[in-house]
């Protein structure tokens, strides 16, 4: 069985895996991340989206051998000293959440965005989402929240 | 009314609507952010499938690839053998244990209710139902195991069409054959109605088959003590399935406990009592361990029950001037297989709702359950309500079509005007309150319809490949599922009553129980809100308590948008039980005589003094008990129930544009304008995300989404890449305002608001669709309108969508 080393939020794992064990299940089923959730199994709803090496990727489309010697992010490991990530905030006070299974995905994603554009239009973040599946706000509110977390992470930058 | 009228009437409304200015110091009204909010964005979440227990063991099913035939033969010993599989079993192997999976909503007297085993044991009726399982120590090995078990099975013919269904010689789908129920409904001389009236519309609709896809996938985790049973699942109603898994397998109810953890969205398709829940404590009973399984999205495709599926054919009957004389509905609805837990209600929640918000002369409703081999339907957001307001919707479209009135004045000229209520309506329901011509002025205003409407007729000259299309869609809806008496009338098998309590803690903290399940809806927020007022505590000392049959302990539990109308009124009867009590304490504590107590801002005060005592400070002389008047408990808390008189009946405005492209088929949602009417606002935020979402899931059945079977009977929609829920970039912005008529069936004077979108916005939509054509003779665009009818319908002849 492979070993792979791959550091999961911050914390170094090393773990022997059977080669078509898939990241999502590894993060949830062998490192208890369950923060993660997966909604599909054909990669359309991008519930189980995390960062890869900086990059949003579908963890359900990824092999956990594949992130041998990989730094992921999942939305447990996006706050820092306690406190959420601009983007969670967001979300948080643009009531952009009612069931929350699509939300770790969609705040990953949205974060992602903004690496290509750090001050999205509303088309652009409609079309950004685009593999991100939500069922119950409409995405109405998931757009405010993707701009306003822009804003408040473009001041973050910028102040810092 | 010119735009510039409907623009004053709007300020008019605007003015004299206080929904957005609470008085200070009111928590209801308030947007407060949701507290369930951190745990669900920092991923500390108890979805079912998250929880794990002590030598867990994974569960997966093996589905029949065939939509009707006979199981001649089952050997499930290759997957036994198999390293890591514990066990695995065959219908058979559950016969004498299972029950059969309970509908609780016989409508008829004529009514079939088939055996539903929760494993088939001789025979399968759709594709993917259950005939075998595979209990091993991890979910890949007990997958792999499923390709070891061997199943025999001998063809039946698929039963898919519900016209030949019902047609003599027909292959039955039960012996009893493939008729489900038969039901009727009149109400006034429809034959006078119709005889001689100057115009008929005569138009027959397809409600398209919906998968819900709530995003989270069912997931089932049974664990027992040995004597006593604990199920963690997906569920939006623990409490009514604690009910019939006791009832379906003997188990005593004392012994089993429900829990839905945290539970990613239901839509009506958790509202179920599923094989897996029954067959995950039969599982756990059998081996005395705890025993998961998780659903993958093509598993729930096939068999998380599905929504909609009718065929309506419906006769309006009108005078010149465009008043409705009679409405005659004839509806076919698709059962699939079997009855599940609400089957036959759903097409009846429509048979009050036909006439809408109209008056008429006549109206008559009949409807065939129909059986067929495919996955069986039940609640799906909106209910029956959906389908009848479409069809009603869509004939007052095609009625000022026929007789070139502009389809709002059409309306106008029909609906119950505001001074009428409380107004009795032709099918018996009586609505309580509304004001239809405030909430249509308003989105006319919003929406600038005469300005589209200019652009319209410009293009219709200019002859535009991009045709613009307005939609019109004035709804209700009979909300707050219901009124004990009414569906105690109605032959549902339980009441519609809620639960709610409140303990108060030593330190002046609040638990407040419910017994509705959210999942989704923000009701720790929206009740916090609703027991901070009453009790005049902060909304940060107040915890919400739901979900678990152990810790709120009665409940009739979400859906038919009935928490908020029932459930938050109990919690607020539980909160006046607790100033009672607390009254009498104070009195006591203070020296004087109860009638001589004010509450306000959460203290008792002695009128003219400045003696008082807070209700916080009361919990804690209550627990101390060191100086209770004789004869009064150590404890504040409360619980009691509600009852609802009456359904609630929000309404509202909700106008489409689109652009359609003539060449290609394609629709755009140029904009969307929403006004609807719920009642009272607890907390308007929550309130605007449920419209938002409503909208999006009806926008999907308009233009989208379709669950499609092959000729035998093989659902071919079966994943997220097939089935095609609309992503951010399918959808537009929604403009949303709202109107406020009070509810008089309950205190708060909410009406609910879960559904109100859904219903509204697939007429809207299809109507704005079929406007955009009319011009091309078009009058019917069959859902969901997807480029290649709307072209088909340009090219065929206009006809596509009438076909059933």
């Amino acid at each position: 069985m492979p070993r792979i080393t791959v550091t999961v939020d911050g914390i170094t794992y090393e773990e022997d895996v059977e080669p078509r064990l898939l990241l999502v299940h590894l993060l949830r089923e062998r490192l208890g991340k369950t923060g993660t959730p997966v909604g599909c199994d054909t990669s359309n709803c991008g519930a189980c989206t995390v960062m890869l090496d900086g990059q949003s990727v579908k963890s359900c489309s990824v092999l956990a051998v594949q992130a041998d010697g990989a730094d992921v992010v999942t939305i447990e490991g996006l706050g820092a000293d306690g406190s959420m990530h601009p983007m969670q905030r967001a979300f948080h006070e643009e009531h952009a959440l009612q069931c929350g299974y699509c939300t770790p995905g969609m705040v990953m994603a949205a974060i992602d965005l903004l690496r290509d554009d750090p001050d999205p239009s509303e088309e652009t973040i409609r079309e950004g989402l685009e593999g991100n599946l939500c069922r119950c706000t409409g995405y109405c509110n998931i757009v405010r929240a993707v701009r306003r977390g822009a804003q408040e992470m473009g001041q973050a930058v910028s102040s810092s | 009314m010119t735009e510039m009228d409907a623009g004053l009437v709007a300020e008019q409304i605007v003015q004299s609507d206080q929904v957005n200015e609470p008085t200070s110091r009111s928590e209801v009204g308030r947007p407060r952010r949701r507290k369930e909010d951190t745990r669900l964005l920092t991923g500390r979440t108890q979805w079912t499938d998250n929880l794990s227990r002590p030598g867990m063991l994974h569960v997966m099913y093996l589905r029949s690839p065939m939509a009707h035939a006979r199981i001649t033969r089952v050997d499930v010993s290759g997957a036994r053998d198999l390293p890591g599989v514990v066990a695995a079993f065959s219908g058979e192997d559950f016969a004498a244990e299972q029950g059969s999976l309970p509908c609780a909503w016989p409508v008829s007297d004529d009514i079939v209710i088939p055996d539903h085993p929760p494993m088939a044991v001789s025979e399968v009726r759709y594709v993917g139902e259950a005939v075998a399982c595979v209990v091993a120590t991890d979910r890949y090995r007990a997958a792999d195991a499923l390709d070891a078990i061997e199943v025999d099975y001998e063809p039946l013919p698929a039963v898919l069409d519900m016209n030949e269904a019902l047609a003599e010689g027909s292959p039955k789908v039960h012996e009893a054959g493939n008729k489900a129920f038969s039901a009727k409904l009149t109400s006034g001389d429809l034959d006078a109605a119709f005889e001689g009236a100057p115009v008929v519309i005569d138009r027959t609709y397809v409600q398209q088959r919906l998968i819900p896809s709530a995003m989270e996938p069912r997931a089932v985790l049974a664990d027992t003590d040995g004597e006593s049973f604990t199920l963690w699942t997906s569920t939006q109603i623990p409490h009514v399935l604690r009910v019939m898994l006791a009832m379906v397998t003997g188990v005593p109810e004392h012994r089993i406990r429900v829990i839905a953890p945290d539970v990613g969205g239901g839509f009506g398709s958790k509202l179920q009592v599923t094989a897996e829940e029954v067959l995950g404590l039969l599982l756990t009973r059998k081996l005395g361990k705890p025993v998961k399984w998780t659903e993958s999205r093509s598993e729930g495709n096939l068999t998380v029950h599905h929504g909609r599926d009718q065929i309506q054919h419906v006769r309006l009957a009108a005078d010149a001037d465009g008043r409705i004389r009679g409405l005659q509905v004839s509806l076919l609805a698709d059962m699939g297989a079997y009855l599940m837990l609400v089957s036959p209600g759903i097409p009846m929640l429509g048979a009050s709702m036909f006439n809408a918000i109209y008056k008429m002369d006549a109206y008559e409703f009949a409807c065939t359950g129909v059986f067929t081999t495919k996955m069986p339907t039940d609640a799906y957001r909106g209910a029956g309500r959906p389908e009848a307001t479409f069809a009603i919707e869509r004939m007052m479209d095609e009625l000022a079509a026929e007789l070139d009135l502009d389809p709002v004045e059409v309306r106008r000229r029909n609906w119950i005007r505001h001074e009428e209520f409380p107004y009795t309506t032709i099918s018996g329901l009586t609505y309580d309150s509304g004001n239809y011509e405030a909430a249509t002025d308003r989105a006319l205003a919003l929406f600038g319809y005469d300005k589209l409407r200019a652009e319209q007729s410009d293009r219709r000259d200019r002859g535009d490949p991009v045709q613009l299309g307005i939609g019109v869609s004035t709804y209700t809806e009979m909300c707050g599922l219901a009124p004990s008496r009414m569906l105690g009338e109605a032959n549902y098998g339980a009441g519609g009553w809620e639960h709610g309590a409140v303990r108060m803690l030593p330190t002046g903290k609040v638990e407040v129980i419910t017994g509705t399940s959210p999942h989704g809806q923000g009701h720790v927020t929206s009740w916090s809100q609703i027991a901070a007022d009453a009790l005049g505590v902060p909304f940060e000392d107040v915890t919400v308590l739901h979900g678990d049959t152990a810790i709120a302990h009665k409940g009739m539990d979400t859906y038919g948008s009935r928490s908020l109308v029932i459930g938050g009124v109990a919690v607020l009867k539980a909160c006046d039980k607790v100033k009672e009590k607390a009254r009498t304490l104070a009195a006591h504590v203070l020296e004087c005589s109860p009638d001589d107590l004010e509450f306000e801002s959460g203290a008792f005060e002695v009128r003219g003094t400045e003696s008082r005592k807070t209700i916080q400070e009361l919990a804690l002389a209550a627990f101390t008990a060191h100086d209770l008047p004789d004869g009064v408990e150590a404890r504040l808390d409360s619980e009691a129930t509600f009852d609802p008189e009456n359904y609630s009946f929000p309404h509202g405005t909700h106008l489409c544009a689109v652009e359609v492209d003539t060449e290609t088929g394609m629709v755009k949602i140029r904009s969307y304008v929403a006004v609807d009417d719920v009642g009272k606002v607890v907390n308007p935020l929550i309130v605007e995300g449920q419209v938002h979402g409503g909208i999006a899931q009806g926008i999907a059945q308009a233009l989208f989404e379709e669950a499609v079977y092959d000729a035998d009977g093989n659902l071919l929609t079966t994943t997220m890449a097939d089935y095609l829920l609309p992503s951010a970039a399918d959808l537009p912005g929604f403009t949303l305002d709202r109107t406020e008529t009070p509810a008089t069936s309950n205190p708060l004077g909410v009406k609910g608001v879960g559904e109100a979108g859904t219903i509204a916005s697939t007429p809207a939509v299809v109507n704005a669709v079929v406007d955009a054509l009319r011009p091309r003779g078009v009058h019917d665009v069959r859902m969901p309108c997807t480029p290649e009818r709307i072209w088909r319908a340009l090219n065929d002849g206009a006809q596509e969508g009438a076909r059933p």
